[in-house]
Parts: structure tokens; sequence; C-alpha cells
């Protein structure tokens, strides 16, 4: 080649180009592979994770989150600049390769873009490069001057991530200058030696660097050329071996992550992959107690987590002021792995991972217990990092240590002994539904009495213990059992023969007294022998749809409203009141969880005359009450009631009456309304309660006179089952 | 440290509604959940406590049938290194003063450096703890709060007394403490826990073993006996409000505005 | 019938409330003979306890030994079995004294052993039945309990009226030198008092208490709104101070503070004697329950069945408005 030599051609110090430009490539790539291999050691070490099933299943979730960066406009700012930087360093990839391998071969050119397509790869990555360096500029301003709230350390997590990002970012900056200078001093030399030279993209950095240089003497663009091209080599490489070490690990294991991602969220992981209920007794522990017991899985989303805060941003315990942030439970993990088997140093065994700093310790028990399953955080995260799981397995080793706070205690053993948190009898299970004018109106049959399975019932409803024994929560077992009534629906309950689902038992990490709930309910449903289940319980509905195996079809009473609503065989009256309005808040286990967005908004909609407002934060996005089941036993250390929270947002939003469809945010909701001292001005109603009050009936059931084809009211003697 | 607790399995006072049979001298023992008596669960606690910092073990005992053999297994679950059921039907009727002979018999066996048990039991007269150690003739403290263990076989304990103030006391070995409740945190004991110590033998002691003759324990040998139970009528008691919330608020602020209670 | 001893505890030189209560109860054990109290102690203190006593009792045995300036019950326990004749009754409070003494004495005396009595129905030659209470007072027991050789029985404070028997000059004896050394495995060191909270609750005319009814920590503001608009106090039970919902300053009861206000609203608290006990003076008391069948019913004065969760906003929005009305 005549001119300036290529950057594989310069001789400098008795080196060649090439043989230098190799050098780095091997010390680089060798790097690069032994830090992998080393951050690999505790991923060894973890548990099994079965995660190898349904590749296409699998490959449709990459595509869907990786590559279609799915979950990222959530944030629109933020996710609009990171979906231009990835799409920037997926089409940059083959660059850079080329790039790189151009110092050894000059001549070389990449397989695959034969023809034309090379110089229109060029010139689309010329863009490429130039946006991705305007986002890491906007991206250096947001941190510096805007300053995200989502982004800021706390001081009991330390220092701030600020300037690490920062140093990241402009690495970034730099080595798209660095590239963009090499192209555009090898495009200038040519020209100026009159030879072809690619055509750089109008206005693209490229560009403008061709033309700031172009009129330099060639020697200066041969030190330019060499100069860029270097920067470029170490500035990759170092990149490349640096990630490993923090936040920015995530370029490399995303991919791994969102393909090895869990295909159904809503299955809790089992206490050990590999390892069924019958054998559960030869295992010495449940739970993860230290670092080990993680999965590898579990592990990788360590490495993944990209520190952008928005799981924390939507979290409820957060928000009031729990100690619980989900970002810094990974992020304190990541740290903890890369302290215990650091890439250069001897591994370390773990030590416990709940306990006091000093004792080697990173969660605190409140953290743990914190929790309310809500799901919020993995509904955010772009990386598909999994929350619950861990959370629960967390707890399942505080249980098995016997390390459990004394406001759950009591309402777990009562569990145990009575079925319910409550300490209840079981002989009252069913009372609520003998208050005697609901019970001339409508009779409540009970499966197994009087020796009949299910007394000619097709359907079950489950009604579980917070509604079966809670004063105001029974109010709703009976809106519920109005609305079957009225629509024909055949229906009986299981009364004492019911147990508690077990939903917050599972996730309170006492996975033995769940299986012993689940086992015998899941014996009770299938003696009765109904063919579908009816719940107006979210919690309940979860437990028997995802945790209970081998029982019919659940639904929701929502569902089944907006079926009638749909099909006729409900018809509302007006309202009354036309000055309230409405809004409805999404339960957490009935929304988020399960995706019932539509029908309970469906059926409020076809009440005459309601007028309804959606809150800021709805449907998948929607601020849990409180939380459910034994967290209404827990004393959490916080700044505010999350319930407090949500009825203001309520009433910012211009409401003044709250339709929840779950009895645990009834509760909640009520209470809060209390506290925040909005008594008065906000009330609450469960959907059914509001339902059966608006439902246009021909015969008089609401007046408490029975209709003429009644069943006898059946008495409690039960079969045992 | 070789410590006994001595434990009693009583109806679980949360999880049942304690009410008078239709006969009218028993309360109504179908459907009623039993525990480990409440203060006895701290003492088993505090035991383990214990041991976990000085060494040695912890026995739970307790004198019943088999039925009883479940709060032993608890206690085992929680983390108690033996248990012991005591049972006999010559032992049945036994008064407080029975109950400890019989304890004592099993103390007699062994070599404890220190015996616990709760404070009284909920059908219990806070009595066997203080009484099995004058029979044993070892020093005893009530309603114990707090144990420090000291060199030289001493204890630093402290005793609950009145205003929340504690009576701070050094106690010898071998003796016997009865334990109140709030002296610490019980750990929890999941069914899991239950499950894996649900076949371990458990031995049991019967009258012969610790040479127990019927002139000091059971019914002929009690001198206090239950004669039934009952529910008294409700005497004067206090006068019941029967009006509507706000009619009884406007009721209540009169008579407090009366006695002088609002200024 | 054998004959009947009252220990009596002192402090500062006067006798505790239990005193005469125990000279009632002995009263109706054997109406028919008078009691004879018993004193342990030191000094002057015991002095002037001894000649207090003497106006209830007709016989007072004073037993003055520097080892008992402080009430141990272990030392106090051998003292006594060395100067009680066989076959005696003794009585004593039910509280943190007499739980520890009495037992152990029952059993160096020989002697029969019952708790916590409430009351005497029927008295024999050779036995007494008595009613006791079982399951934090939900249902009431009678014991028979035979006396031929002696009993020790601890007294439920309060069970007895301590009205003014038949009045003595009673004679003080001197038991002092029958009781010779004294020494015991159990060292009495220190009291260390309670930490003074942030409120005093002994010292309001009107406490708005609270027990389990309450429910969570976070519930106990619905109190204090009623305390701050009533210019009273926030106190407790001990099933609240174990939840760890309040200080232990806050507790009213054997255990905690003992209060005497004019005015004491029992809201949601069940009624245990160990809390009524901290209760003196006889307030007016009224109580507010959701169990109409709550012992606290009862003792008190007045009672709601009602939901205090509900009950005490409400109130405390009408003293609010009374208030604003007042100041117009």
């Amino acid at each position: 080649m005549v001119g300036i030599q290529s950057a594989a051609q310069v001789q400098s110090w008795l080196v060649s180009g090439r043989i230098l430009f190799l050098l780095i490539h091997f010390l680089g790539i060798g790097c690069f592979f032994y830090i992998v291999a080393r951050r690999m050691a505790p991923l060894v070490r973890g548990e099994r994770d079965f995660r190898f099933d349904q590749p296409w299943a699998r490959l449709r979730q990459v595509l869907k989150f990786w590559l279609g960066q799915w979950k990222q406009p959530r944030y629109r700012f933020a996710g609009t600049l990171h979906i231009l930087i990835f799409a920037g360093f997926i089409l940059l990839a083959m660059r850079a390769f080329s790039t790189l391998i151009a110092g050894v071969s000059e001549n070389f050119v990449m397989p695959g873009l034969p023809g034309r397509a090379g110089p229109v790869y060029d010139l689309i990555t010329d863009y490429a490069a130039s946006i991705v360096l305007i986002c890491m500029v906007i991206a250096v301003i947001r941190r510096l001057v805007f300053q995200p709230a989502r982004y800021a350390v706390p001081a009991k997590y330390g220092k701030a991530h600020t300037a690490d990002a920062i140093f990241l970012l402009s690495l970034i900056a730099l080595l798209m200058i660095a590239d963009s200078l090499f192209a555009a001093a090898r495009a200038a030399s040519r020209a100026q030696a009159g030879q072809s030279f690619a055509t750089l993209a109008t206005y693209s950095l490229p560009w403008i660097l061709r033309n700031a240089v172009a009129s330099l003497p060639l020697p200066a663009l041969g030190m330019i050329l060499f100069g860029a091209y270097l920067a470029h080599e170490l500035g990759f490489y170092f990149l490349l071996c640096y990630r490993p070490f923090g936040i920015q690990f995530h370029v490399e294991t995303s991919l791994f992550n969102i393909y090895f991602a869990k295909l159904d969220r809503e299955i809790l992981k089992p206490v050990r992959y590999g390892v069924n209920d019958e054998h559960l007794d030869q295992l010495t522990f449940f739970g993860v107690k230290k670092f080990e017991d993680f999965t590898w899985k579990q592990m990788l989303d360590f490495y993944s987590c990209a520190d952008c805060g928005r799981c924390s941003d939507n979290c409820p315990a957060n928000a009031v002021g729990r100690p619980l942030s989900p970002r810094f439970l990974t992020i304190k993990a990541r740290d903890y792995s890369f302290r215990h088997y650091p890439v250069f140093g001897r591994a370390q065994n773990g030590s416990a991972l709940i306990g006091s700093e000093g004792s080697g310790g990173i969660y605190s028990e409140d953290e743990i217990w914190s929790c309310t399953t809500c799901g919020a955080c993995e509904q955010e995260c772009p990386l598909l990092v999994e929350y619950i799981d861990k959370i629960v397995d967390l707890r399942r080793g505080m249980v098995d240590d016997g390390n459990v706070p004394q406001s759950l205690q009591k309402p777990l053993k009562a569990m145990e002994s009575r079925g319910n948190p409550y300490g209840k009898m079981e002989k009252k299970k069913a009372d609520w539904a003998n208050a005697k004018e609901f019970q001339k109106s409508c009779p409540v049959r009970i499966a197994g009495a009087n020796n009949l399975a299910n007394q000619g019932a097709d359907t079950l409803y489950f009604v579980d213990s917070i509604t079966s024994y809670d004063d105001r929560m029974q109010s709703i077992g009976r809106a519920t059992a109005k609305i079957l009534h009225h629509i024909g629906d055949n229906f009986c309950i299981l009364g004492a023969a019911e147990k508690d689902s077990g939903h917050e038992a599972r996730r309170f990490g006492e996975e033995t007294l769940f299986m012993a709930l689940r086992d015998h309910n899941v014996a009770a449903i299938q003696a009765s022998g109904v063919q579908r289940i009816v719940t107006a319980d979210p919690h309940a509905y979860n437990a028997l749809k995802r945790d209970y195996k081998d029982i019919p079809p659940v639904e929701h009473i929502s569902q089944v409203i907006a079926r009638a609503v749909t099909a006729g065989t409900i018809k509302f009256n007006p309202l009354e009141n036309l000055d309230s309005v409405y809004t409805y808040h999404d339960p957490c286990y009935l929304g988020r969880h399960n995706q019932i967005y539509e029908e309970p908004r469906a059926v409020l909609d076809a009440i005459p005359g309601l007028k309804r407002v959606e809150m800021a934060r709805s449907r998948d996005r929607s601020f849990c009450c409180g939380g459910g089941g034994l967290m209404l036993f827990y004393e959490p250390k916080e700044d505010q009631r999350m319930g407090v929270k949500r009825v203001q947002m309520a009433a910012e939003a211009g409401a003044n009456v709250m339709v929840t469809a779950c009895p645990f945010c009834m509760v909640n909701v009520e209470d809060a309304i209390k506290v925040a001292g909005l008594e008065g001005q906000m009330t609450a109603v469960d959907l059914a309660e509001l339902v059966d009050k608006q439902i246009a009936r021909e015969c008089p059931e609401s007046q408490g006179e029975p209709p003429s084809d009644a069943v006898e009211c059946v008495t409690v003697s039960l079969r045992r089952l | 440290m070789e410590i006994l607790v001595c434990i009693r399995r009583v109806p679980d006072t949360s999880e049942n509604e304690i009410q008078l049979n239709r006969a009218g001298n028993d309360i109504e023992r179908d459907e009623l959940v039993y525990s480990i008596n409440e203060p006895d669960n701290y003492a088993v606690e505090e035991a383990l406590q214990m041991v976990a910092r000085v060494g040695g073990t912890v026995t739970v005992a307790t004198v019943g049938a088999e039925d009883d053999e479940e709060v032993l297994r608890r206690e085992m679950a929680m983390g108690a290194t033996h248990g012991v059921l005591i049972t006999d039907p010559a032992f049945s009727g036994s008064d407080g003063k029975g109950i400890a002979t019989i304890l004592k018999g099993l103390v007699e066996k062994g070599r404890y450096d220190l015996i616990l048990t709760g404070v009284q039991a909920e059908d219990g007269g806070a009595q066997v703890g203080g009484m099995l150690a004058a029979l044993l003739d070892y020093p005893f403290a009530s309603l114990v709060n707090s144990i420090e263990v000291l060199d030289g076989r001493k204890l630093k304990i402290s005793r609950e007394i009145e205003g929340g103030n504690k009576e701070m006391s050094e106690i010898d070995l071998p003796c016997v403490l009865s334990i109140q409740t709030g002296i610490n945190e019980p750990r929890y004991v999941g069914m899991r826990g239950i499950r894996q110590v649900a076949s371990i033998p458990i031995p049991t002691f019967g009258a012969a073993d610790l040479g127990l003759g019927a002139s000091v324990v059971g019914e002929n040998a009690a001198k206090v006996k239950r004669v039934d139970y009952f529910v008294p009528t409700l005497g004067k008691g206090a006068t019941i409000l029967q009006g509507t919330r706000d009619e009884n608020i406007d009721k209540v602020l009169e008579l407090v505005a009366a006695k002088g209670g609002l200024k | 019938m054998a004959r009947i001893f009252c220990y009596l505890a002192h402090k500062g030189g006067s006798l505790d409330d239990t005193a005469l209560e125990l000279a009632a109860a002995a009263r109706k054990l054997d109406p028919k003979a008078a009691p004879t109290a018993i004193l342990t102690g030191w000094g002057a203190n015991l002095d002037a306890a001894c000649n207090a006593a003497s106006s209830a009792y007709a016989e007072t045995w004073k037993i003055a030994s520097e080892a008992l300036a402080y009430p141990n019950a272990e030392l106090i326990r051998k003292a006594l079995v060395k100067v009680l004749p066989s076959g005696g009754i003794v009585l004593v409070a039910h509280e943190h004294f007499g739980i520890d003494l009495a037992p152990g004495l029952s059993i160096k005396m020989n002697s029969a052993f019952v708790s916590d009595v409430l009351d005497v129905t029927q008295v024999e030659n050779a036995a007494v039945t008595v009613i006791r209470q079982e399951f934090g007072g939900q249902v009431s027991t009678h014991v028979r309990c035979d006396i031929s050789s002696g009993a020790a029985v601890t007294i439920r404070p309060g069970a007895f009226q301590g009205t003014e028997g038949p009045a003595h000059a009673g004679v003080v004896i001197d038991k002092s030198a029958e009781v010779g050394a004294l020494t015991t495995g159990r060292r009495y060191l220190e009291t260390i008092a309670a930490e003074a909270g942030d409120v005093d609750i002994t010292k309001y005319n009107v406490l708005v208490s609270v027990g389990r009814g309450i429910q969570a920590k976070d519930n106990v503001s619905i109190a204090q709104e009623l305390a701050d608009a009533m210019g009273a106090a926030v106190s407790c039970s001990r099933p609240v101070v174990d939840a760890k919902w309040m200080e232990k300053s806050r507790q009213v009861g054997s255990s905690g503070k003992t209060v005497k206000p004019k005015v004491y609203l029992a809201c949601g608290i069940s009624g245990a004697f160990q809390h009524l006990a901290g209760i003196k003076g006889s307030p007016f008391l009224i109580a507010i329950n959701k169990n109409a069948k709550a012992p606290i019913f009862q003792v008190a004065d007045v009672g709601i069945v009602d939901d205090i969760l509900e009950f005490l906003p409400e109130l405390t929005n009408k003293v609010r408005e009374m208030r604003s009305v007042a100041a117009k």
C-alpha cells in the first residue's frame, strides 16, 4: 500500500503493529475469558436450577425482551436512550470486530458483507457511533445535572454510584470518538494518497472528524491513525475486561439472563429443584442461608443488574420507608459475591447472609420480612431479574432456623392447629352464611353435609379465612354468594372442611405448613366433586391457580360477573348517588400477578351513572395496599402505611370511592382512610358488594323474603374428611 | 450445664373459647386445641440460649399421658436434647405437691445443674417450681426475667417485682427457677421441625422407675382437689350502656365530666 | 380450726394495703378466732409497721434480723419455719413475694397449698372450699383443701374487703431470738428501678388504658388522640408491652405501675387481675370491649360493648367538639 502505512504495518520500537495488536488481542481476550471464568466460580457452586427446557419459548423471550427491549419504554426518556444505545451496540458489533482485525490484517473484509453491503453497513454504523456518543453525553448530563431520584444511594448503602457511571459513560464515549477518528484519519489519508476510500456518512461523527483532519499532512495523519487505533484497541479491551467488575457486566450477561429467565413467573420456585414433595424430608435444610444456597440463575441475576433503580422506584415497601430496596438486595449480593469470589485472590466461603454487618451478613431480617410479594419490581426490571423467589427462599431459611418474628409466630401456629391465622374454631367457618336475613334469601349449601358430596352443585365457592371469620369481610362473602345465586350458579362451600389456602404461609417461607394446608384442601375439593371453583379472594385465587394441582379450574368473581354482564344475566340499577367518583384499585394478586385488569373495570362501567377515573398508578403499575394474609400481622418499621399512600393517590385522582376486589385490600384501605384523616371524604367498597347492591332483581331477595323454590337450609353436620 | 425444664400441655387460650360444658361442671373439652404452656416455652428458649453460650444439654420433661408427648416433641424440635415422659395411672389426681414429688423423683435419677419451670400454668397454681425446690432443698426464685451465668456455679438473676423494677440476686447451683414470659423471644418451631422429631423414641418413667409409692402421689395423697368449674353469676358488675354509639358517647362524657375527668 | 397467721408486707414503715385484706380473709376462714400478724424486717421501719399492725391484729409477731432487712423469701421461709407452730394456716398476699414464699413454705411445714384465692365458700373442721380462677379468669373453680396439717394460702389482692375489723390494742411479740442464724443459696444484690419513661402515668387523673384489643402498634395513636383531647395519658396492660407496642413505663399492673386516677378508661382490656391489681383508689372505671363476656365488665362501673377502634375516634371527636364549643 502506498502512502501511510496501515496500522498493521506501523513499526514502533522494533515491534510491528501487526505483532503489537495481535499481542493486545491475545492479552485482552485472554484476560476477559479468565475474568469471566472466575466470575462463574460461585455459579458452579450454586444450587441447580432447571432452565434448559423449552428453547423456542426462551428464544421468543430473548427476541421480545433482549432484542426488542420490551420493558425499556416504561420509563420513556431513559428507555429511549437505552434503546438507542443498545441498537447502536448491536449494530456496531461487527464494525468493532472488523476494526480489531484490521490491526492484524489490513485487507480484512468482514465475511457476510460482500459487495455493496459492506459500505452500506459502514454508513449505518457511522450514524450509530454518532448517536451512541450523543446518548453518552445526554446520559452524563442526566446523571450530573438532573440526578433522577432512583439513582440515589441512601447513606446506609454506601457512596453514590455516580462516579463509576460517569467513568463508564465517558469510556464508551471515548471509544466512539476513537473509532470515528480512526475511520476519519484512514479516509483522509487515503484521499490524500489518491486511493479509494470509504464514503463517510454525512454529518456523522467520522465525517465531521474527517473534515477536521483532512488538511493535515500525511505523517500527522499517520500518527493520528495509529493513535486512534491504539486508543480504540486499548479502550475496547479495557472496557471488555472492566465490565465484569460492575454493573456493566449486564452487557454480556443480559442475553443469558433473559434466555434463562423464568418462563412462568407465577409458579414459585420449589424448595430445591429436582426434589419433589415426598423427598423433601431428606434435605438437611430448607431455604437460602448462605450465598452458595442460591441457584446459579439467581447468582446470574446479581451479575445482570444494571443498577437502573426501576425496581426500587416502584417498590411500595421502599416508598414507605421500609428497610427493603430490591435494587440493593441485588447490588449487595453482587458485591458479596465479588468480595468472596474475587477475580484476583482466593475464594472465601460464605457466612450467613442475614445478620449484622459485623458477622458478615448483608441483609437484615426486617428487610426480608418487609416484602409484600406484590411483584412490582419484577414487572419493571428490563433484565427480568427475579425477586420473589429469592425473598421466599431467604424466608425459608429463616423459618428453618426458627428465626421468625414473634408477631408472625402466633398466626402461623394458629394455622397449624386451627387451619386459619386467627385461631378461630373450624366449626365457625361457615357462620358468615348463618346471618338471619341472609340465610332466608340465600341459603348456602355445605359440601359433605347430609352425606351429599357436593349438594348437587357444580361450583365451589372457596371463601378462605378472612372472608369467613372477619366481621367486616363476611359481607363480601354474603355479597358473592348472592351474586352466584342471582345468576343461577349452583354452588356450595366447604365449610369447616376448608382450611386457609396457605398462600401467605408459603410466601412467608413455611413450606411444610403450606403443603399440609394444600393437601388437606385438595382432598376436600376433590371429594366434593365440583367442576369449577370461584373465589372472591385474589390470594386464594392465586394459590388455587398456581400453587395447587389436580383441582378443577378456578375463576375470580370479577370474571364471573363480567361474563354475566355481557350475557345479560346481570343487569344493574342506576346508581343513586351521582356525585360519587369511583376509582378501581388493582389488587396485586388479581392484576399484576394474574393480568385480570379489564373485567372489574368492565363491570364498573356497566353500572349506569357510575363515574370512574383511573389513578396514575393502575393496572400493572398499581401500588400495593400493604399486603394480605400474614402481612396483616407483621409489624414493619416504616415511615407511613402503604395503604395511606394509596388512598392519597385515589384522592389525587379525584375519586371519593375506592373499589377493590380483594378483602385484604379492603382491610388496608378502610384502615388507611381513617389514619389518613380522610373519613367522610373517601369510602371504600368491594366489587362484589357494589355489584350485589346494584343488581336489578325481580324477586325481592334483597328484602330477605325467600324465593318460592328455596332450598332447605342445611345444618352444620359435616362429614369429616 | 445440664438443664431440666418441666413443661406442661394446656388448652391454648388464644385458639380456644374456654367455656363451660353443658353439664356445667367442667370446661368444654371437645375440639380444644392444646399447646405448650406459654411461660414453659419461654423457659425452654432460655435454657437453649444458655446452653448455646456455655455448653451442656436441655432435657424437657412432663408429667402426663401419651397425648402430652406432643409438647415434648415440639420442644425437642425447638432444640431440646432429650425429652422424658413421666406417666403412670397412679399419678392421676395428683395435686401440686404430688407433681413436685414426681418431678423430684426424676431429678434424683439424673444430675441437673439447673431446673426451670414456667411461672404458672393456665390451669395451675404457680406452685410446682417452689415446691420442687423445697423438696430438693435447692434455692429457688420465681418470676425470673433474666439469667446470667457466673463463674463458680452461680447465676445472677433478676426477678420481676412491682412497678417494673427488677430485684437482682445471686443464686447458687443447683437451683430451681420459675420463668416469666417476656424473658426472651422464643424461636419459631415450624411444621418441618416437628415432623423431623416425630419418630424419635421418648423414654417414659413410671411410679416404679422413680420409686414413688401411692402414699405420696395420686388422688389419695392429694390434699387439694378441684371440685368443679363454674362461671359466677354476674354480680353487680358494670352498668352496660345500651344506647346507640352516639348516645353512649354522650353518656360517657357526662359521667367523666361529673367525676372531674375533663379539665 | 388451726391458728391463722397473716404474713404482712410492709415498706418504709407502712403496711401494704393487703394487710387488712388478709385479716378479712382470716375472719372468713374462722370468724371466731383472731388471726396473728407476722412481720419480718429490721430496724425502725419494722417497728413502725408492727405498731400499725397491732391496731388491726390482736397479736403481732415481730421477727427482726439484719439479714431480713430486704425481704428475701428464701431467708424468710427459713425464719418462719423456725417460728410457726405446725398445723397452722399461713395467709400471704398473692403477688411477687407470696408467689416466691408460699409454695416452698407449704412443703417445709408439710401443709397444703392453694394460691390466688378469691373467696372462701365453705369451712369444715379439716377442710375449706375456696374459689380460684383459671384460664386468665375465663372460668372459676371451687377447690377443696385439706387443712388437717395446716395450709399456706395466697390471697388475691383486692378480693377481700380490707375493712377494719374489731379494733385491737394488739400486742407485739418479739420472736427474733427463735430464728437464729439464717443462710440461703440466694443472696439479694440490689433493686434496679424501672426506666422512667417519657410520661409518668402515676401522675395523671385520667388514664386512657389500652389492652390487646388495640390490635396493632399503629392503633395506639387512636388512644393517644383521645388522651390528648382529654388532657389524659395513655397507659396499657402487659400484653401491649410484651408486643412492644408501648414502653414498659406505661404498664399498669402488678408488675407495672400502680396508679390512682379519678377516671380510668379500660379500652380493649380483658380485665385480668394482674392488671387490675395496679389500679388503686377505686377510680370511676369505664370499660369498652368488643367481648360482652370480658371479665372487666365485672369490675367496671360503666361498660360499653363496642369496637374500640371505632368508638374511640368518635369519642375523641365529641370531646374536641365540646372543647371548641366551651372555648367560644
